[in-house]
């Protein structure tokens, strides 16, 4: 029998601190679609989404009606259309399709606009990359991520100086709206073929056909739970964010499992990641700032993240054993109204935020810089992030923004989920003959395990 | 199937009337109340059989209209979400 204090534990999550799951994520495997023909890849990658996933956004609103929790964002995530599209080329119709699909179903986004390119490029490969400036620009719902590097093979640095120059490009294409369009893309190092979040899901080649993720989300549960014991030593404070991490995924496994078989999918994973929104008291700056920081930023803040994130992960592995994904804390600086208010205050750096991301989830997400950055620094950038993912066998990202017209000091708006985000100084010398040299960073020593 | 209506607000004459009198005409048993005043609040749980009754999503809206006219807060849940957040 359930007590009454654990009802109304789990309403008050609800109703005052934001819990909710994030994302209903459906992965998709395009592998049938493809064709000689462009036209008739594009064709059959519509009919697939719209056929399979057309559900999806109805069960998302009946559950969420059913169990009284939110349920944030209906995604689809499909093979990365590098592949999908290997045989035929037009590689931008399949993106314009998808777009239709995700509009016609009515979900948020779609991603899967993807190549994995970590050791080496094929030319159709290189062709894929050579349009995501004008795919991703001339839609609205599609998501694109490129895999530059992973810990077995290392970093292919030819494909990340292309993406530096990549991304500058498709900040030109969306200049009118603050370069939004970088939004939507995303660089990874290795990068999980489960996971539900934008913009860097995309189906692995190795799930199944029809595959349910979820992401559940709770930084204002967090947050409320370390608030109720102020001055606890660090491990009873890892302790509470461990239980409390714990109820949330169950939350989140419940709903996947449910929309699963609702929908005729396999179930694939819970990610537990803490992913922030600019609202107040869905924050993961905040969660830092609770444990005993002035301010996100200050010295303490990579210890106080690491207790956090692994918390976290030790709290959702108990809770289910389907977890997968990315699994941790997200520190985007536009998507966190905490996170905003430190660089608004001096307090966070481009350089803080990288020694962050060796210790949590993803990495460096949604940082606007001014845009004179040229593109050998944000190969750079990329290429330091990916080094920490490498050597420490974990995912790391980078979503960079170089914002047109804007310098440190003003700020670019993106709207709605996407936040607002100052921008940040990046370093003033130059990397431009070091990415110039292009080839592979060879994979560690330690990746040598067979 | 069971579910869990929740009521919470500022206290008032006719609350278990008005809520109970809406989930007799959903034709939702009540099995378990329990209910309590906290400095001046409402708190009040009650556990139903909604299998001879609509949808929860449609009782669901029901009862939110009815809250927003006695004004207070009131939930239907699937019993299941409280269980696997509370029991191992």
């Amino acid at each position: 029998m359930l007590a009454n204090n654990e009802i109304f534990e789990t309403v008050k999550m609800i109703s005052d601190q934001n819990l909710d799951v994030r994302t209903i994520t459906m992965a998709l495997s395009l592998f049938s679609c493809i064709d000689s023909d462009a036209g008739e890849t594009a064709r059959k990658v519509y009919e697939k989404i719209v056929t399979a996933a057309g559900n999806l956004v109805r069960v998302g609103e009946e559950l969420s009606l059913e169990y009284g929790i939110p349920i944030v964002n209906k995604r689809v995530s499909v093979t990365p259309v590098s592949l999908i599209g290997a045989a035929s080329g037009g590689y931008e119709q399949i993106c314009r399709a998808m777009d239709e699909a995700a509009r016609a179903i009515g979900i948020d986004f779609i991603g899967g606009y993807c190549a994995l390119v970590h050791k080496g490029m094929t030319d159709f490969e290189r062709e894929f990359i050579e349009t995501i400036p004008s795919a991703i620009a001339s839609t609205e719902k599609v998501c694109c991520s490129v895999n530059v590097g992973s810990s077995k093979s290392g970093i292919n640095m030819d494909a990340v100086r292309l993406m530096g120059v990549k991304i500058k490009e498709l900040a030109r294409l969306t200049a009118q709206k603050d370069c939004v369009g970088c939004a939507k893309v995303v660089v990874f190092c290795n990068a999980v073929e489960d996971n539900p979040f934008m913009a860097g899901a995309f189906a692995g080649t190795g799930e199944g056909d029809r595959v349910i993720n979820v992401g559940v989300s709770g930084p204002g549960v967090i947050e409320s739970a370390v608030a109720k014991i102020p001055d606890a030593p660090l491990n009873e404070l890892a302790e509470l964010i461990k239980r409390t991490a714990f109820k949330i995924t169950r939350a989140g496994a419940l709903i996947g499992a449910e929309a699963a078989k609702r929908l005729k999918c396999a179930f694939g994973t819970v990610d537990l990641s803490l992913a922030p929104t600019p609202k107040v008291g869905d924050s993961v700056a905040h969660i830092l700032e609770r444990m005993g920081l002035e301010s996100v930023g200050a010295h303490g803040t990579t210890a106080a993240l690491a207790l956090l994130n692994d918390a976290v992960k030790k709290g959702g592995v108990m809770a289910s054993s389907n977890v997968g994904g990315l699994s941790g804390a997200f520190i985007p600086v536009s998507e966190d109204i905490g996170m905003i208010d430190a660089v608004r205050r001096g307090a966070v750096t481009i350089d803080k935020l990288e020694a962050m991301t060796a210790v949590c989830s993803v990495g460096l997400d949604m940082i606007a810089v001014p845009g004179g950055t040229d593109a050998p620094t944000i190969s750079a950038i990329i290429a330091d992030e990916c080094a920490i993912g490498m050597i420490n066998n974990k995912t790391t990202a980078v979503r960079v923004i170089p914002v047109y017209g804007k310098a440190v000091g003003d700020v670019a708006r993106f709207g709605g989920l996407l936040g607002e985000a100052p921008i940040m100084a990046v370093n003033k010398y130059s990397a431009e003959k070091f990415i110039a040299r292009g080839g592979l960073i060879p994979a560690p020593i330690h990746s040598n395990k067979n | 199937m069971k579910a869990i209506v929740t009521v919470i607000g500022k206290d008032k004459t006719g609350i278990i009337a008005a809520v109970s009198g809406e989930l007799s005409r959903l034709n939702a048993n009540i099995e378990d109340i329990s209910q309590t005043v906290m400095r001046d609040y409402f708190v009040m749980m009650m556990m139903c059989d909604v299998s001879k009754s609509e949808e929860i999503a449609s009782i669901a809206q029901k009862l939110t209209d009815l809250g927003k006219k006695i004004g207070v807060d009131i939930r239907i849940q699937h019993e299941d979400i409280f269980n696997s957040m509370h029991k191992v």
